[in-house]
């Protein structure tokens, strides 16, 4: 590692030393998570799961503390989303009550974790910092050590949200490079259901790294539908570790919709820790020009009966570069467990490139894994019968980037966000 | 309406079309038959502008413009329809909403406003009628899964909803039983008008039982070799290419 890599490494060491008392509750963890930063320091090529994932600009840029001064002005289009009648919105990291709005049945909870940890910590005690281990991961460490704010939701035993909650993560423009570090905690109690959207988006040309951690604990038989939508801006770096403890029968679906950032690398996690947990990952990138999106997948199948189907699709123009890397994990007592696997991407440019890897690790010996991936281009014979109609090239290249991504949008329950994604492809990509 | 003068071109490289000539004024249907590897197809996808084929000598004239020069869209905008031997699949693209894309670009091109999901679903499903499209195959993705017939039914379902001037009708024939032939043959003849042409490719007579054409040409090894009235192709059929001399 060179040594100005290692002196931002020592720039958060300084940070944590001058600031870290007046961060709120967890000290000690938040000590020995920056001590773990510490003597991690930002991956090298050197490690496996960073291989293909070059943080070396990411580590290079001084990014400074969010200040949290930003005019909220500059989002009053933005935060008018469709789902902004249950939503709880940040600013460069922080609460923005001014764009949230939240209607809930009783005894749900969503709250900007400031508050939790300022005014009542013990109420997420048990769950926060619990699923989601730094041990391995100084993004998460880091994280860990400088949470400050970001979502809490709490949906008690057998209660079912009526309408999306909708986590809302607005990144100003300013001059300074600057990393903010939302900590998202979804807890779901025994047979409560929940559909959370979470919407991350930043204006043009702001250079700024979020390193969010969410983790998200299902009691038995409560079914947790998370679609996330990343439109970082094009300069941003956009870190994000999930982690998900599901309980017996427990069902969890994931999308994961890259669109934005610079870097965007998203690891995703699973455990199916009681009988017959589902477990669906789903994900769609849409990147160009120098964007990488990395997708880091592991399914930890502990117990027996589970299924998990994980379905990534990407498409990429430009010189813009996809990781996937999905590991499988079947523990020996995970007998019958059920574990499907797909990496299917379409390359619109010579440049373009995808690294692809399946990694199962199976210990029970009478499971079904299926794993497979594809890479491929637009149809020249669809794109001919198409302008054959009077369609032009750039309309007949769009349809046919919805027509491949429609597989993974049709399965977001929500209408409103079903439309927002179609709104979004191909303006990057392959257009005319 | 469609002119076509000592036109050259090759297929993958290789010299097909050998100095073609063939004039269609509007009004008319030619039929172009012959054997296979004559060079029938090349001669559709030539005029419908498909990548890999080339013209290396001669010139297409459209409503006395030069075809050649313009896009495969800007042909389709301008009049000209190809019905596809065999039409692709296009999975995720619902065929309704291709239909109404294709036509509303069409609109833009002529400057006429476009329609709306309600109105074009009202013209879209008084087309499919002719040609008995049931509503199920509207909403299906584009020939998806579809029958031969079918998706001989949807190209002509196109041709009805876009109303080109000059269609091509690509051995439309293969494949189809005597009861789709007559649908097909019933949604092309509705069509038939006085400012339109039609170039029907065929290998077989039977399609022009129904079809009945005003010219019918023989094509053979890239050249036109002899032209006459419909009773030419009953006489293809009694007596096989091989013995049709000019």
């Amino acid at each position: 590692m060179s040594l100005q890599v290692t002196e931002r490494r020592n720039l958060y060491l300084a940070e944590f030393e001058r600031n870290g008392r007046s961060l709120p509750a967890f000290r000690d963890l938040r000590k020995k998570a920056i001590s773990r930063f510490g003597s991690l320091g930002f991956p090298t090529g050197r490690e496996e799961a960073w291989r293909h994932t070059d943080t070396t600009m990411l580590a290079k840029t001084p990014f400074r503390p969010a200040t949290g001064t930003a005019n909220p002005a500059q989002f009053a289009g933005l935060s008018k989303g469709p789902l902004k009648a249950c939503q709880i919105a940040f600013v460069d990291g922080r609460y923005a009550p001014a764009f949230s709005s939240l209607d809930l049945p009783p005894g749900v909870r969503v709250m900007s974790l400031a508050a939790v940890l300022r005014d009542d910590p013990k109420r997420v005690e048990p769950w926060l910092a619990r699923q989601a281990s730094f041990d391995l991961s100084p993004f998460t460490a880091l994280n860990t050590a400088f949470m400050n704010d970001g979502a809490f939701l709490f949906v008690p035993r057998g209660i079912a949200l009526p309408a999306p909650v909708h986590l809302l993560f607005l990144s100003s423009l300013h001059g300074e490079a600057y990393v903010t570090h939302p900590r998202i905690l979804l807890v779901l109690e025994e047979n409560a259901s929940a559909t959370v959207v979470q919407s991350w988006l930043g204006p043009a040309g702001g250079t700024y790294f979020t390193n969010a951690v969410t983790e998200a604990v299902l009691g038995d038989g409560a079914r947790l539908e998370l679609t996330k939508v990343q439109r970082e801006s094009q300069e941003a770096f956009h870190l994000e570790t999930l982690q998900v403890v599901q309980g017996r029968g427990a069902g969890f679906t994931h999308h994961s919709i890259s669109l934005g950032g610079r870097l965007s690398r998203n690891d995703l996690g699973s455990v199916l820790a009681g009988e017959g947990a589902e477990c669906s990952l789903l994900g769609l990138y849409e990147v160009a020009h120098d964007q990488q999106v990395d997708h880091h997948t592991t399914i930890d199948h502990a117990k027996p009966h589970g299924t998990s189907r994980e379905l990534y699709k990407g498409v990429l123009d430009g010189r813009s570069r996809g990781v996937f890397d999905g590991r499988i994990v079947v523990r020996p007592d995970a007998q019958k467990t059920n574990a499907l696997q797909s990496n299917k991407n379409l390359l619109l440019s010579k440049e373009a490139l995808v690294h692809t890897k399946p990694q199962l690790e199976i210990f029970a010996n009478d499971v079904k894994c299926k794993h497979g991936a594809t890479i491929g281009q637009l149809d020249e014979a669809m794109l001919f019968y198409m302008r054959s109609r009077g369609i032009g090239a750039g309309e007949a290249r769009r349809l046919l980037i919805h027509a491949f991504a429609s597989e993974i949008i049709d399965t977001v329950k929500a209408p409103a966000v079903r439309s927002q994604i179609g709104g979004c492809l191909g303006l990057l990509v392959g257009g005319a | 309406m469609l002119e076509i003068k000592n036109l050259h071109a090759t297929a993958g490289g290789k010299p097909v079309l050998k100095g073609l000539a063939l004039t269609v004024a509007a009004g008319q249907v030619h039929a172009v038959m012959g054997p296979n590897g004559s060079g029938k197809s090349t001669l559709a996808h030539v005029l419908a502008g498909r990548d890999g084929f080339l013209v290396t000598q001669g010139e297409v004239l459209y409503r006395g413009k030069d075809l050649m020069a313009l896009s495969p869209e800007d042909r389709a905008r301008e009049g000209v329809f190809l019905a596809f031997q065999y039409p692709v699949e296009i999975p995720g693209v619902g065929n309704a909403y291709f239909l109404r894309s294709a036509y509303n670009a069409i609109r833009k091109h002529r400057g006429q406003p476009e329609l709306d999901a309600h109105d074009f679903l009202k013209l879209l499903n008084e087309k499919a009628a002719l040609v008995e499209m049931t509503e199920a195959l509207l909403q299906r993705p584009v020939n998806e899964g579809f029958s031969g017939g079918e998706k001989k039914r949807n190209e002509i379902l196109q041709m009805l909803v876009l109303e080109p001037a000059l269609a091509i009708l690509d051995e439309t024939d293969s494949g189809l039983d005597v009861d789709a032939m007559r649908i097909v043959a019933k949604g092309v003849n509705s069509l038939r008008s006085p400012d339109r042409a039609m170039l029907v490719i065929t290998h077989y007579q039977r399609l022009l039982d129904y079809i009945v054409p005003d010219r019918v040409h023989i094509l053979k090894d890239g050249v036109i070799e002899r032209s006459g009235g419909k009773e030419l192709a009953l006489e293809v059929e009694e007596k096989g290419y091989a013995t049709v001399k000019s």
